[in-house]
């Protein structure tokens, strides 16, 4: 199948690939761009491991193809933190030891990012429900939990 | 060593700094399995059987081979033949032979430069198969009327007579069994079953491999034991191990499922027929739960007798298990962890390993505990209130201590079980209010633990820091762990002690991260190499004083003199003796290594707080509460960790997952969706508490804290639900529409 030229930006540089139209976003991410820092956990948008932000809507990297990235603004997990100055919830997830594996790390990362743009000052419940989507099979997410919420309580102080 | 003498001393081993892997893993930067690439890297898919069970009649390559940028297509032709025992099941199960003999057994595999093109021309592969019956339920397989999954497979224990599915019989126990039944003042017997679950790591399997004519392979591979696939991918293509240097990825979760080859040998045997390029697999999340590892699925009779006061007075079971189409269920663990909590004068165990058309079982977290206990545990629950005794105080009056006989036969060494079931006792989760349709239930549960086959090396580098080579990967914080082990020893700093997990070239063999063993194996080497290292640290400085190297003694990072005749020098630090080591006598190292002994098992007890929705029988759970000896706890945030991520997956065994096979025997939930692990949503914070009563056999008294975590959650649901609502579940899952079924069938 001939390949598509496609345009965009991601974590805030201007990119571009030549994708297969068979090919996820997820697939370019990785195997075009280098960035394989999101994951493919099921390719069926079930475990969230691949989660990036497209026009800063969560989505499922897996399920979206990566010929309709063109002109939009794609986040990964590699764009999170600022140069040397690690994310706050990059910095809770490592203190309050919120991963074992670290497989699902990226995609939770990316998906609480996400949630606390949204919504600043979460409630536990709220945090479950926006997480749900991305499994976790090591942690049992309780520590995922709580680095969420004092990462939360940390930038609201911040802001 | 008693519980204070040390701790006191300790300034690193329990505290919880940042994992020194955090950063990569945070960032996106490790480097898992599929994350690699190489130059003329080619991608493969695997073709797989869609029959249970089916004889391979023709397979035809021709067509995928035809087509432009495939490089290669092996079938079971191009193995070596004449393999016999566990080498064959793990050839065969790498790739079928005569016949297909699950839902997703491999038939081909084929390699082209890219995915997307080994994925057409994989589907051009033809296979004609010749249905045949197939069997899938471990019940089903044992009767003697049962399709045959392999004529022979049987080995030495099975005496004659047995249904032919039946490879692996046992027995034993103590006691007069009968005897002891006949001074109970209750016995009761039950059935109960366990279906099949999947470890379910996030990351799917993930390999490269490269094999050249000279018969001179490499590979990268996501596993929990690099010598372990060394060792089995090389008998399986008839390579000598040492011929293969095999390097572990960052692994993405394994829980026993990544300790032994599935696709991986495929990888080199593609590789050779392509030329010698490397050749990437990365399996579906459909291929991972068709094909690869889950736990085996388990039909149990217990039966025990009890005293008015809640004594035991003997105890039974019958355990059948399945391990898919190959002989390896867990029921010899099942049957020695059922009743090890307990002191039993008599009882008797009898165990079945049954073949059925199911994918191969491999290691899952305790592999056979779970089951054990839920049938166990369960019934223990169940004469509890027939009796009206308060389950925890019946648990404690029968708990096992130190010296005691376990019911599997050895003498228990230092225990913490009855340290535990205090711990529970006094949580105040035991004191939480419930309300209607709620209810409580605790269990117990028990891992041996393990040592084994382990080489770690160390070495002093010139600024005064230390490196580690270990050989077990670090699935959830064992490199902190093991610093600061080491740290501890040496006297420096967490920080300047470097933990790499190294590949197969670099060390001795070394068993996986399994059995709970890296931080007490892997940390008890790293330590005895420490020990070299500062003996050898201790021998410069007395050169350099001129002194007896007796006369000299470690602490704090430095060498002292020590003694009457020492002398009068000051401390010497492990920076000053570092750097200038090229001119006092060269390299600093220690390296120690053997089958490590001095295990220490672990016991662990659990609480749960239910709700259950008694119009569609959906179980909530309140409130959670794992306690567990750790022996010591090095570092304490992985320790919790452990536990509950351990009682999480044994909480969906309970409620949710299970493998659902149709009448034709394919899987029908091979997806996250269908094959439900917990999610965030569904839980409470996992409340823990760590025991330490420490393990003698350890210089920091760890006993091993990975796996007895997911056995209590199976009964103590069960004995929640009971309490709840009134129903016993003695089926697996306990899923909402069982519960409904058993509440509607209450009610009448
Ligand atoms: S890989 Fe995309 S949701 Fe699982
Ligand atoms: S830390 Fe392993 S899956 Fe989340």
């Amino acid at each position: 199948m001939s390949k598509i030229h496609v345009q965009t930006i991601v974590n805030r540089d201007p990119v571009e690939f030549l994708a297969d139209p068979r090919e996820t976003l997820l697939d370019c991410l990785r195997d075009h761009l280098g960035l394989t820092g999101s994951k493919e956990g099921c390719g069926t948008g079930d475990c969230g491991a691949c989660s990036v932000t497209v026009d800063g809507t969560l989505i499922s990297s897996c399920l979206m193809l990566g010929v309709e990235a063109g002109g939009k603004s794609i986040e990964t997990i590699e764009g999170m933190a600022q140069g040397e100055d690690l994310h706050p919830l990059q910095r809770k997830f490592i203190e309050h030891a919120a991963f074992q594996c670290g497989y699902c790390t990226p995609g939770i990362l990316v998906a609480a990012k996400n949630l606390l743009e949204k919504n600043p000052s979460p409630t536990e419940t709220e945090v479950r429900y926006w997480l749900a989507g991305n499994l976790c099979r090591c942690t049992g997410y309780d520590k995922i939990i709580r680095a969420v919420m004092d990462a939360a309580e940390e930038m609201r102080g911040a802001a | 060593m008693a519980k204070d003498d040390l701790s006191t001393h300790l300034k690193y081993v329990g505290t919880r700094p940042d994992r020194p892997d955090g950063l990569d893993k945070v960032t996106g930067r490790a480097r898992y399995g599929a994350d690699i690439a190489a130059a003329g890297m080619l991608h493969a898919a695997v073709v797989r059987s869609p029959h249970a069970h089916a004889r391979i009649i023709k397979i035809d390559t021709s067509k995928a081979e035809a087509v432009a940028g495939v490089k290669a297509v092996v079938t079971r032709a191009d193995f070596p033949t004449g393999l016999t025992g566990e080498d064959w099941n793990l050839q065969e199960n790498t790739m079928a032979g005569d016949k297909a003999l699950y839902d997703g057994h491999a038939v081909a595999a084929v390699a082209a430069t890219t995915s997307l093109l080994a994925k057409e021309a994989a589907e051009l592969v033809e296979v004609e198969y010749e249905i045949l019956p197939h069997v899938t339920d471990v019940d089903e397989a044992i009767k003697p009327d049962a399709p045959v999954i392999r004529e022979g497979a049987a080995d030495a224990s099975v005496p004659e007579g047995m249904p032919a599915n039946v490879v692996k019989y046992m027995e034993f126990g103590h006691g007069d069994i009968e005897a002891g039944f006949a001074e109970a003042d209750l016995v009761m017997e039950n059935t109960y079953k366990t279906e099949a679950t999947h470890q379910g790591y996030i990351e799917p399997q993930a390999c490269m491999g490269q094999l050249g004519k000279d018969g001179k392979g490499e590979m990268w591979v996501s596993t929990q034991g690099h010598w372990y696939i060394r060792k089995m991918s090389a008998a399986v293509l008839g390579l000598e191990a040492s011929q293969l240097r095999v390097t572990p990825s960052e692994i993405g979760g394994g829980f026993g499922g990544k300790t032994t080859i599935f696709m991986e040998p495929l990888s080199l045997a593609l590789s050779k027929k392509a030329g010698g390029r490397p050749v990437k697999i990365v399996m579906s999340r459909a291929e991972v739960l068709r094909a690869t590892g889950p736990t085996a699925s388990a039909s149990m009779d217990v039966k025990i007798g009890m005293k008015k006061d809640g004594t035991l007075t003997a105890a039974r079971a019958e355990f059948r298990m399945q391990g898919g189409a190959f002989p390896g269920a867990p029921v010899d663990m099942a049957l020695y962890c059922a009743f090890a909590a307990y002191k039993l004068p008599n009882v008797e165990h009898i165990g079945y390993d049954v073949l059925a058309n199911r994918p191969k079982c491999a290691a899952y977290r305790a592999p056979g505990s779970p089951m054990g206990a839920f049938a166990a545990e369960s019934l223990l629950d169940e004469m509890c209130h027939k009796l009206g005794l308060d389950p925890l105080e019946v648990r404690k009056k029968n708990a096992v201590r130190e010296g005691d006989k376990s019911s599997y036969g050895p003498k228990f060494g230092s225990i913490g079980l009855i340290e535990t079931l205090d711990a529970l006792e006094n949580h105040p989760n035991m004191q939480a209010p419930l309300g209607p349709n709620q209810g409580r239930g605790i269990a117990t549960g028990y891992w041996f633990n393990h040592g084994g086959e382990t080489s770690v090396s160390m070495a002093i580098s010139e600024d005064g820091t230390a490196q580690v080579s270990v050989g077990t990967p670090d699935i959830g914080g064992s490199r902190a762990s093991i610093a600061l082990m080491t740290a501890e020893a040496l006297g420096i700093p967490y920080e300047n002690v470097r933990v790499n997990v190294v590949e197969t070239g670099a060390l001795g063999v070394n068993e996986p991260t399994h059995g709970s063993r890296a931080t007490f194996a892997s940390g008890k080497a790293a330590v005895e190499s420490t020990n070299q290292a500062i003996a050898e640290m201790c021998r410069r400085a007395a050169a350099e004083w001129g002194i007896a190297p007796e006369a000299v003694e470690w602490r704090d990072g430095a060498a002292h003199p020590a003694g009457p005749n020492a002398g009068d020098f000051p401390p010497m630090s492990i920076q000053e003796i570092a750097v200038k080591m090229g001119e006092t006598g060269g390299p600093i190292s220690g390296h120690h290594e053997g089958n490590l002994d001095g295990v220490g098992a672990s016991f662990g007890a659990h609480a749960v707080d239910v709700e259950v929705d008694p119009e569609t029988g959906r179980t909530t759970i309140l409130r959670y509460l794992v306690v567990q000896d750790a022996g010591r706890a090095i570092h304490p945030a992985y320790v919790e960790g452990q536990y509950q991520g351990g009682a999480v997956q044994g909480i969906g065994w309970a409620l949710n997952e299970e493998y659902i096979y149709d009448d034709k025997g394919r899987l029908q939930n091979p997806v996250f969706l269908d094959y439900r692990i917990p999610v965030a949503s569904d839980l409470p914070m996992i409340d823990t508490v760590i025991v330490e009563v420490p393990n003698p056999g350890h210089p920091y008294g760890v006993r091993g804290v990975g796996e007895t975590g997911i056995t209590p959650p199976l009964p103590a649901l069960a004995n929640a639900i009971q309490n709840a609502v009134g129903v016993r579940m003695r089926d697996l899952p306990m899923s909402p529409v069982k519960v409904l079924a058993a509440i509607k069938a209450q009610n009448g």
